[in-house]
């Protein structure tokens, strides 16, 4: 049995023993799904540090036949793509587990679905077979809807929970028609990946099938991860969310969507990719620019976080649509930080909210003197957020718009400037409202996260930002190569638009002729 | 002609009749209990089905013709008979709310329904056809107004048969034209003449009419009218077997009719199927959206699963009739589980209203659990039966779409995410008042039987089952579909 198995498999057959403790024992109940996770995050780490940089093939890897007739089977492995999200999912997840204290309400029901969730979402990263991808990543989604419905908070609970599902329902199954679409266009009667890549090289998808499956995965894929304009089940979703839904939805299920488009799409529809990317470009800009804006107008804490999770969404995927090795690169490095960073400040929030009741920011203000070290945590995940060098985000902004820059000059420069000034005032501008400023007066019973256990998991979080913040050569060493082979399939820039005209090589002059969308048939 | 052929239908009729009789030496308190015997007896022939010298798994034709063994006529016998098995143990847990003593006779009509559905399997000859329908639908009058001092059980049995009625008029006068334009009755020598006629309006005319009749054996739109209200009337175990049995006997028809009697008309209805399909599916789901009573809201959720189910229908391929057979069997399990619980929880209450589940989480937790997991199947969720179903359904149809180059299909596969989506709403909230209603007027805890607990049971495992492991089944469903195309 592979490792990958253990990870995702832990969390599982947690959640099935929880079903038999009984209910008032809540200590177990706790310590089980504690357990579990870090049972999976130890592995991980383990994982990560055996896995071999630039390993021909995959590693680690499992297969047991499922449906032999659809050619479906239980096929898990890793390569430099995917080993560091699932470190990023098990660690967020083990945090998850510990910021759990606040729920008060069934809990037992809550930890099963949060194993779920985190067994889902592990195991379809892990996944290298079409329809397990899909299927573990529904399974996660849904305890999501759940968790959100029944320990959301505030009073647009309902309206949330209505739009998450839906917008997410929609593009799972968009994503899904994508998908069959694709195994059945490739005539390889298999749902397994590397196979399905395999024969791609030699069988290519024709022109019109490349175009049909693209957007639908591209839109489907880009729904769940709040592409704009398809963004605005996200702030209000993590607004309500219980803490540890949104850090694991907002962390590391929202990934799923991204490490698809880099797994699937782009190595089996190349020229559509490419073709595409001009439009994903152009949209990124809707999330960094148009969300940033709405960034600065929150008054509230958690949405602004939300929106900020959404604007972060378009750094990465411009790194998609830079489609270099840089860019790519650079994409799957934010991925991993915005995870951790994600989940980070979330947590934080929670903490917040759980002690003050209010997540206002006019209400609040000088807490750093009653929570100190939660005050600190917010103050380095604020400045994480606005891309300080030291912190992982950084590493990954920073090559994103180095690999973008070649490509699409314009969509950078605007890029920048969203990521450096917007990012700033928001995030800034909470720190000072939130932790600054005069102590108001009924703040004055407030406590800080006691005990190791309380500060743990912020501190895990913080301490994996700095760690590959410093030391991105960890994940580098191990993206680049899997990276490169993606890459090395994607046709030099060409799009044949509907009227059969060729664009430039050129891909600056490309840009120019392709700036409106309804070119790019 | 080789009369061990129909040795199963035999069996079951006997079986019906031996019911029937216990009537006259059981006391009335007793009688409950024969439907475990009836039970025992079906078990035994489902059994008997799987080893290889069962009546039923001898391929051949009987009657001239009209009768046939093949492959699907044995998947869906299995599938019968064990819905009829499940419905039973429903109906036993039922039974206190009938007439005293009048259950065995109920359980006897269940049984000659099963008959029906065990022709219908193996019908290959229009006249067939139209007795093994006339079989189950007019046991089902008598089913469906079971309730006699019940005013919803008797309206709900007279709209039943006045519908009912209706369509196998214009059943048997689409039978009509077509016996008269092509002198044929038998199916498979009806798909050798067939192309000749496909021309002749009257000819077409009559598949129409004989597609109105299965149409509304199917509940599809526009022949869905009755199932809302029928389902709402009718006692608890026949609407389950209503649900169940009396659609996947509309399919089965629907099926041989389309693919092995008139293939080469069947063929150029693509568009026709696929809009029954699309307006079927956002009928019953749109439909199913306001309702607040549990039986009408689960006929609207059939009208839409018939729409699901004529997904595999308007592909027009070898996989969407495999999808149609696996999304049956995933059917069953979810279905029965679900009226399994109406039946058992809203027991003491005159109405089906959804607040009659609410703190059923506390009151019986392997009852919720069980309600919960068969929603869950309904909406398509995994690692549930639905999903895999619905996957399977959704394949063949995007295949249709990429081998035919029909835009309708993409828009066919678009309108049935839209019902899945739909669908979610009104699914979850019936979860929802499982587990986490305000405040639920009942709190006591509901004593189940063993059977009852058997019944969830196997229920819970065939769910899982056909959605962790759906190999097995896929397997059998694969070799009954290639019964058709021959």
């Amino acid at each position: 049995m592979s490792i990958l198995t253990y990870i995702a498999g832990w969390p599982l057959l947690a959640a099935l023993a929880l079903i038999v403790v009984p209910r008032n024992y809540r200590v177990i109940i706790r310590a089980i799904a504690v357990l579990a996770t870090l049972i999976s995050a130890v592995l991980a780490i383990k994982l990560f540090c055996q896995f071999v940089p630039g390993a021909a093939g995959y590693q680690f890897e499992q297969q047991i036949p499922w449906v032999q007739s659809l050619g479906i089977s239980y096929h898990v492995g890793v390569d430099g793509i995917n080993v560091g999200l699932i470190l990023m999912g098990a660690i967020v997840a083990f945090a998850a587990a510990l910021c759990s204290f606040e729920i008060q309400t069934r809990e037992k029901e809550f930890y099963i679905l949060l194993l779920v969730m985190t067994g889902g979402i592990l195991g379809a990263f892990a996944s290298l077979d079409l329809f397990f991808f899909y299927f573990l990543h529904e399974l996660a989604l849904v305890p999501t809807f759940i968790m959100i419905g029944v320990w959301g908070r505030g009073e647009k609970k309902n309206y949330a929970t209505f739009q998450i599902t839906l917008y997410l329902s929609v593009g799972a199954l968009i994503a899904l028609i994508g998908l069959i679409a694709l195994h059945l266009q490739s005539g390889a009667n298999t749902f397994d990946i590397p196979k399905l890549i395999e024969h791609v090289k030699t069988h290519p998808f024709s022109q019109g099938a490349q175009h049909l499956i693209f957007p639908l995965l591209l839109f489907g894929f880009g729904i769940l991860v709040s592409l704009w304009p398809f963004h605005t089940w996200a702030p209000l979703g993590y607004g309500v969310a219980p803490s540890p839904t949104a850090m694991l939805h907002a962390g590391v299920l929202k990934k799923f969507g991204l490490y698809g488009l880099i797994r699937i799409a782009l190595p089996m529809l190349p020229e559509a990719a490419q073709c595409w990317a001009q439009v994903l470009a152009w949209l990124c800009i809707g999330n960094i620019l148009y969300v940033g804006w709405v960034a600065m107008r929150q008054k509230d804490l958690n949405l602004l976080i939300g929106n900020s999770s959404v604007a972060h969404m378009g750094f990465i995927f411009l790194g998609i649509a830079s489609l270099n090795l840089i860019g790519i690169s650079g994409a799957v490095i934010i991925m991993i930080a915005h995870g951790f960073l994600a989940a980070l400040t979330f947590a934080l929030s929670g903490y917040i909210y759980q002690q003050t009741g209010t997540l206002q920011m006019c209400e609040l203000g000088g807490l750093c003197r009653k929570l100190p070290f939660i005050g600190t945590a917010l103050l380095m995940a604020a400045m994480a957020g606005c891309g300080l060098p030291g912190f992982a985000n950084f590493v990954g902004e920073a090559t994103v718009f180095f690999g973008a820059w070649t490509v699409f000059p314009a969509v950078t420069v605007i890029a920048l400037w969203g990521a450096l000034v917007i990012g700033g005032v928001y995030m800034t501008r909470a720190i000072r409202n939130v932790l600054h400023g005069p102590l108001v007066e009924k703040w004055n019973s407030l406590t800080d996260a006691g005990h190791l256990w309380r500060k743990l998991p912020y501190a895990l979080l913080l301490a994996s930002l700095l760690v590959f913040g410093f030391w991105p050569r960890l994940l580098t060493e191990k993206i680049n190569p899997d990276v490169e082979k993606i890459v090395a399939q994607i046709p030099p820039a060409f799009c044949v638009s509907s009227s059969g005209r060729e664009s430039a090589q050129n891909p600056f002059a490309a840009s120019q002729s392709r700036l409106a969308p309804a070119a790019t048939k | 002609m080789n009369m061990s052929l129909i040795g199963l239908e035999i069996s079951v009729i006997g079986l019906g009749l031996v019911l029937m009789l216990a009537d006259l030496f059981m006391p009335a308190e007793r009688r409950k209990f024969v439907g475990y015997a009836g039970i025992a007896a079906l078990g035994a022939m489902l059994l008997f089905s799987f080893a290889d010298v069962g009546t039923c798994s001898i391929a051949g034709t009987a009657f001239n013709g009209s009768f046939i063994n093949d492959g699907i006529s044995l998947f869906f016998k299995r599938f019968f008979i064990l819905a009829a098995i499940l419905v039973l143990f429903i109906a036993a847990e039922f039974s206190d709310r009938f007439a005293v003593g009048s259950v065995a006779e109920y359980y006897s009509l269940v049984v000659f329904a099963l008959a029906g559905m065990l022709f219908a399997a193996s019908a290959n000859d229009f006249v067939m056809l139209f007795v093994s329908i006339e079989l189950i639908t007019i046991t089902f009058y008598v089913l469906v107004s079971f309730q006699r001092s019940k005013l919803a059980s008797l309206e709900a049995g007279v709209k039943y048969l006045i519908l009912g009625a209706l369509s196998s008029s214009f059943m048997i006068f689409g039978i009509a034209l077509i016996w008269g334009t092509t002198g044929e009755l038998n199916f498979t020598k009806l798909a050798a003449v067939a192309p000749q006629f496909e021309t002749s309006k009257i000819f077409l005319l009559g598949v129409l009419l004989v597609l109105v009749g299965l149409g509304f054996k199917i509940a599809a739109f526009p022949f869905q009218i009755w199932a809302p209200d029928v389902y709402q009337g009718a006692p608890t175990p026949t609407t389950a077997f209503l649900a169940i049995g009396s659609k996947a006997a509309g399919f089965v028809l629907l099926l041989r009719f389309l693919f092995t009697a008139v293939p080469s008309v069947t063929m150029h209805w693509g568009k026709l199927l696929i809009i029954l399909s699309g307006i079927t599916i956002l009928y019953g789901n749109l439909c199913a959206l306001p309702q607040r009573n549990i039986k009408r809201l689960l006929g609207y959720s059939s009208i839409a699963h018939a729409g699901y189910l004529l997904l595999g229908v308007a592909a027009l391929n070898a996989a969407g009739q495999t999808a149609i057979l696996y999304y049956l069997a995933g059917y069953l399990f979810t279905v029965l589980a679900a009226f399994l619980v109406i039946a058992l929880v809203l027991r003491h209450l005159d109405t089906d209203d959804i607040s009659g589940l609410a703190g059923l989480g506390q009151r019986s937790p392997l009852l919720a659990a069980t309600m919960t997991i068969s929603m869950v199947s309904l909406a398509g969720i995994p690692p549930l039966a639905g999903f895999f179903g619905k996957f399977l359904l959704l394949k063949s149809v995007v295949e249709a779409a990429q081998a035919t180059g029909n835009q309708g299909y993409y828009c066919l596969v678009f309108t049935a995410l839209a019902g899945v989506v739909m669908s979610l709403y009104y699914y979850f909230g019936v979860v929802r008042m499982i587990y986490w209603s305000k405040e639920p007027s009942d709190m006591s805890p509901i004593a189940l039987s063993p059977a009852a607990k058997l019944t969830a049971w196997i229920c819970i495992m065939g769910i899982f089952w056909l959605g962790l492991f759906p190999n097995s089944v896929l397997v059998l469903a694969g070799e009954a579909a290639k019964a058709l195309g021959k």
